[in-house]
């Protein structure tokens, strides 16, 4: 009876020794990790003096990228949004066959590496590539354009709006859509009416994200549409050429890139989730 | 079986592990070989290749490590704390920077060769560019350096001193810029656009168009009156634990066969 009791009261012991490293554990875990992701952020932030900052804001280098930045991610988001949403509601709404095909095609440019990302696009729209060619036998150039800034992002973009925004619509309970039916509405009067007004909140968060990886492009922009202030010249690409000069407007230019993420993972966050609180 | 997804895949990182760590470091499994880290200019990539097979050949005990990439990115990077033993610019302004950081040995700097800049096109031209005129013709897609890469400062005092000249005057350096379609950061970029035919003409250096790639581009001269002359520099990094070995590199490359080696690729000696 007792040696019976000692061992309940050694395994009750463990285990709440177990509790107290599991719990401390994770604790420095944690910390550990949010240390790892802080430090270079603020390293960054303290890099540049205030007064330093608004001096380069100033700089043409820095506003023209500035400008061409906000300007193509907005249209490339506005193209994702129009081509996006009617794919991600049939994706989400319709089973056909090769559905699954589709979804996987567009969540390619998610883990291809930009790089391959922007030579892949140079050999389709470049001016001696596939596609490309033909354009520019009829005069108009495609890559080392503004244009090929947006087609870029669009590319590496799609991807964050079309699954945020099938999630969206997967999650509506299609109760609302038979309703509208039963009531006589057809198909596009009840998208547009009943279901976009429902799932605004999503569609706006996987917008927000799909401007956040545009804004950020890289690799292939600096690949496929070259690197010209003022015209193809981002703002990634401003910091990477202005690093290797004057390290000043790099870092005023991060820190305008890091202020905008921390305010779109807001937005996101927030939307999300009066979302699913809906 | 639960646990086996994980066991699998503990075990693939740990193989994987195993094949870079053998794969990676050949010097740790050969013996202590004494590794010498070069930053060289990106124009330099091809002659370096070779002299770095030479030179491995010729002392057995040392391994060169090749960083190529735009003098300007070498130079950012040893600035913020990169390691390096040797240090080849394309041009002065970037070393001597350094130096007076005191980053280098200064005793040990000094030219090692000398370059041309020229115009290159692709081999099937087709901006159809015979002269230094055609390059200011409308709608010509012209590849630069950006202002702080060597090639793209060398280009642009080209293009000032055409600018001075009457035969060319500050339009045709205008209408020259108005045609620039991208700015690269290192002349390796520049030659790649030319190459894929994305460009209709670079400026860069003479030594890029190299014997293997004649049948892909081909080359512009451009007049002693407004060229310039690229003048390479390399020294030996203060942070550099091999300062003798390190030397020695850079008075082979000063040297009869590095200089053979380099004149292959079309670099003069200084």
């Amino acid at each position: 009876m007792n040696s019976v009791e000692g061992l309940v009261e050694v395994k009750r012991l463990r285990q709440s020794c177990r509790a107290i490293l599991l719990t401390f554990g994770t604790g420095v875990l944690i910390t550990l990790l949010l240390i790892f992701i802080v430090t270079p952020i603020l390293a960054l932030l303290f890099r540049i003096s205030p007064d330093r900052f608004c001096a380069s804001l100033s700089d043409p280098v820095v506003w023209d990228a500035l400008v061409l930045s906000l300007t193509t991610a907005t249209i490339s988001t506005c193209v994702i949004v129009l081509l996006g949403t009617p794919v991600a509601w049939i994706n989400a709404r319709y089973c056909y066959s090769g559905r699954e095909f589709v979804d996987t095609i567009i969540d390619l440019p998610l883990v291809l590496p930009p790089a391959v990302a922007g030579l892949a696009l140079l050999m389709a729209f470049g001016r001696m590539g596939i596609i490309g060619r033909y354009f520019y036998e009829s005069g108009i150039s495609i890559a080392f354009t503004t244009l090929a800034v947006i087609i870029a992002q669009v590319f590496v973009a799609l991807p964050f709006y079309v699954r945020q925004a099938r999630a969206s619509f997967e999650q509506l309970d299609t109760m609302y859509e038979q309703a509208a039916r039963s009531l006589g509405s057809t198909t596009l009067p009840t998208f547009f009416i009943i279901v976009l007004p429902l799932v605004k909140s999503g569609l706006i968060a996987g917008a927000i994200m799909s401007f956040a990886r545009a804004l950020g492009e890289f690799g292939a922009t600096i690949m496929f549409a070259g690197n010209i202030q003022g015209r193809t010249q981002t703002m990634p690409l401003a910091i990477y050429t202005t690093m290797q000069g004057d390290l000043n407007a790099s870092i005023t230019l991060s820190v305008i890139l890091i202020i905008i993420s921390f305010v779109v993972l807001f937005i996101v966050k927030f939307k999300l989730r009066r979302d699913v609180r809906f | 079986m639960r646990q086996s997804p994980f066991i699998v895949i503990a075990a693939i990182l740990l193989a994987a592990v195993c094949i870079s760590g053998c794969i990676g470091n050949p010097a740790q499994s050969g013996g202590d070989k004494t590794e010498l880290t070069v930053f060289a200019a990106a124009s330099l990539t091809e002659a370096m290749t070779d002299i770095k097979n030479d030179y491995e050949t010729m002392h057995p005990d040392i391994r060169v490590t090749l960083n190529l990439d735009g003098s300007q990115a070498l130079r950012t990077q040893i600035e913020q704390g990169a390691y390096a033993d040797v240090f080849l610019s394309a041009n002065t302004r970037h070393l001597y920077a350094l130096r007076d950081q005191g980053l280098m040995e200064n005793d040990t700097i000094g030219l090692f060769a000398k370059n041309r800049l020229a115009v290159i096109v692709p081999a099937a031209n087709p901006g159809n560019i015979a002269s230094l005129e055609d390059l200011a013709r409308p709608g010509i897609r012209l590849v630069i350096g950006t202002k702080d890469v060597p090639v793209g400062d060398y280009a642009r005092q080209i293009l000032d001193k055409m600018a001075d000249d009457d035969a060319y005057g500050p339009s045709y350096r205008e209408a020259v810029q108005n045609n620039v379609m991208s700015e690269e950061t290192a002349v390796t970029h520049i030659v790649a656009k030319v190459q894929l035919g994305e460009a209709d003409a670079g400026i860069a250096y003479e030594s890029d168009v190299s014997p293997r790639d004649r049948d892909t581009i081909s080359m512009i001269p451009i007049p002693d009156t407004y060229n310039v002359i690229a003048e390479y520099p390399a020294g030996v990094l203060k942070c550099s634990g091999n300062r003798d070995e390190a030397l020695h590199f850079i008075r082979y490359l000063q040297g009869e066969q590095g200089g053979e080696v380099l004149a292959r690729y079309g670099f003069a000696k200084p």
